[in-house]
């Protein structure tokens, strides 16, 4: 029994990073419909920006808002090269659109700063203690408590401030919001801004787990089924998503794996996300057309 | 019709998706305070008219090619939709358009963010609207999604007024209500017309209602104007018939 809690205790919390990257694509189809397949290039261009500062002797906190700035920079040229003359094409355009700009941003990232892995150390221990009498990575324990700010302040941001009514206004119904005066195009960029400053978090915390390198836009992969999961439109769902897949996976890796041989939480997320798939296409929390009958 | 009319159009033509030719040549004015009607059956041009004016018909791929049209004498054919919200023109869209996962009062709110007014100016105005509308007042908590009909259509309507406009482009108001909350709202329009000076220019297809509250009214057909005149005129001619009902055209019947 104290094995099994902790293999789950340990998935939870990993799930929690898988949410993090989760959250930056809610964010953006919620106010826009566009699935960002640039979120993970976000997430690299944010870490490796943020490490290449810190490498050059900048203080850790400069190098946070510079990197924040730099991510609100990128928000605003992708708004104006990229968003604002596709308006209202079809999602598709506007997701292949997004594949393209992942390219480039990932390309500008290293034209940037070079292409070689970098160590990231944010001054946690990676390293399990006891809790409860339970084993348990302070890290991760980290990385849930930025988490759970993290939400705190978006949903305060999204149901106390005029731009995040504004904000949620867009996401219902773009052509009401235009016909009352909200301005997409600026609406569009605090989100994207928004999101850059979620890659960052996640950006940090991965980057720290895994090196920042290239292979941190991959993530993306991990978010998929997260989505699938928990909704496309729920921020809620994003976490529980990721609690779902990070706990699964490493309860079925451990339980499940041995007797197919192991190695199964590489796949094992994405056959659970097909099976929502069947039974609940709209994910746990997306939210349905509200229908009157 | 005395001093500057508040809206004029003249001979605008609205194309979309570079192709379709949806309004061709469609000149009319809304006088300072007056409610008029536009009138037409499904697909005549009114809509189109209405969002070529808000400039909305550029959200969905449409442009006025041709014509201009003037908001208290001001050019605003190509104007920004949300520089008409701020100087103080605004669209009720047809089927409403609520932000259905925003409670009735964020809906409500949402609409004066254009102003950028004071905490107490947005309350203010927000006691302002369930003074008129005391129905939104009860139901403020409820997501407007879930609420009937009617109370939609008061809530895009009291959400358009929140910008303190002094003209509002309402389409289709009667659209799939009962008789009796039609008559509520036409009541409330005129209410908003007389007490707070609001002029209307309202598309409708119950050409009944619309007529007995406006002073004047445009019948389109075929994206022209085909008829025109004060509402009593219009409602006991055969043209505005023969506009929804088909057989003779309201052209071949002036014609005549």
């Amino acid at each position: 029994m104290g094995f099994f809690l902790e293999v789950l205790a340990g998935g939870l919390l990993a799930g929690v990073m898988y949410s993090l990257v989760a959250i930056g694509f809610v964010l953006i189809y919620k106010a826009s419909g566009v699935f960002n397949f640039a979120q993970g290039a976000m997430v690299l261009f944010a870490a490796l920006t943020f490490v290449s500062l810190l490498e050059r002797g900048v203080p850790f906190w400069l190098s946070f808002v510079i990197t924040l700035l730099a991510m609100v920079a990128l928000a605003l040229l992708i708004e104006r090269a990229v968003l604002r003359p596709l308006v209202n094409r079809p999602p598709i355009t506007l997701f292949m659109a997004t594949l393209g700009l992942s390219y480039v941003i990932e390309g500008a990232a290293q034209a940037l700063w070079g292409a070689q892995v970098h160590g990231l150390d944010l001054g946690i221990k990676d390293e399990p203690f006891e809790f409860a009498g339970l084993l348990l990575s302070q890290f991760d324990l980290f990385a849930a408590a930025t988490a759970a700010v993290l939400v705190t302040t978006l949903s305060l941001l999204f149901s106390k401030t005029r731009i995040g009514l504004s904000l949620r206004a867009v996401a219902d119904d773009p052509l009401a919001a235009l016909a009352i005066g909200i301005r997409l195009q600026r609406i569009w960029a605090v989100v994207w801004a928004v999101a850059g400053f979620v890659g960052l978090v996640a950006g940090l915390l991965w980057g720290a787990r895994l090196g920042v390198q290239f292979s941190l836009s991959l993530i993306v992969l991990k978010a998929l089924p997260v989505l699938i999961i928990g909704g496309f439109t729920s921020i809620g769902g994003a976490i529980v998503g990721g609690l779902i897949i990070g706990a699964s996976e490493k309860l079925a890796e451990v339980y499940i794996g041995p007797l197919i041989g192991g190695g199964i939480e590489n796949w094992f997320p994405y056959v659970l996300a097909l099976l929502f798939l069947l039974v609940r296409p709209a994910g746990l929390f997306g939210e349905r057309a509200i229908e009157r009958v | 019709m005395p001093g500057t009319p508040i809206l004029q159009l003249e001979r605008i033509e609205v194309i979309y998706d570079q192709v379709i030719l949806a309004v061709r040549g469609i000149s009319l004015a809304v006088p300072q305070g007056g409610i008029v009607a536009l009138l037409g059956a499904n697909g005549a041009g009114k809509s189109t008219t209405l969002k070529a004016i808000s400039s909305l018909v550029r959200a969905e791929r449409g442009e006025v090619v041709q014509g201009r049209i003037l908001f208290d004498g001001t050019d605003i054919t190509h104007a920004n939709p949300a520089k008409l919200a701020e100087s103080g023109l605004v669209q009720v869209l047809e089927g409403r358009h609520c932000f259905g996962h925003l409670s009735v009062e964020e809906n409500l709110k949402t609409g004066g963010f254009v102003r950028r007014p004071s905490r107490a100016d947005l309350s203010a105005s927000l006691e302002k609207i369930y003074h008129y509308f005391p129905r939104l007042k009860t139901r403020r908590h409820s997501l407007a999604g879930y609420t009937s009909g009617g109370e939609q259509q008061m809530v895009a309507i009291g959400r358009a007024l929140m910008a303190k406009p002094r003209l509002i482009l309402l389409d289709e108001p009667s659209m799939g209500l009962a008789p009796q909350i039609v008559e509520e709202i036409f009541e409330i329009v005129r209410d908003l017309n007389q007490r707070e000076g609001v002029s209307f220019l309202l598309a409708e297809q119950n050409a009944t209602v619309a007529l007995r509250h406006a002073s004047y009214g445009y019948v389109i057909e075929n994206g022209v104007v085909a008829t025109e005149g004060t509402a009593s005129e219009l409602a006991g001619s055969d043209a505005l018939q023969a506009s929804y009902l088909g057989g003779k055209t309201v052209a071949s019947l002036v014609a005549a």
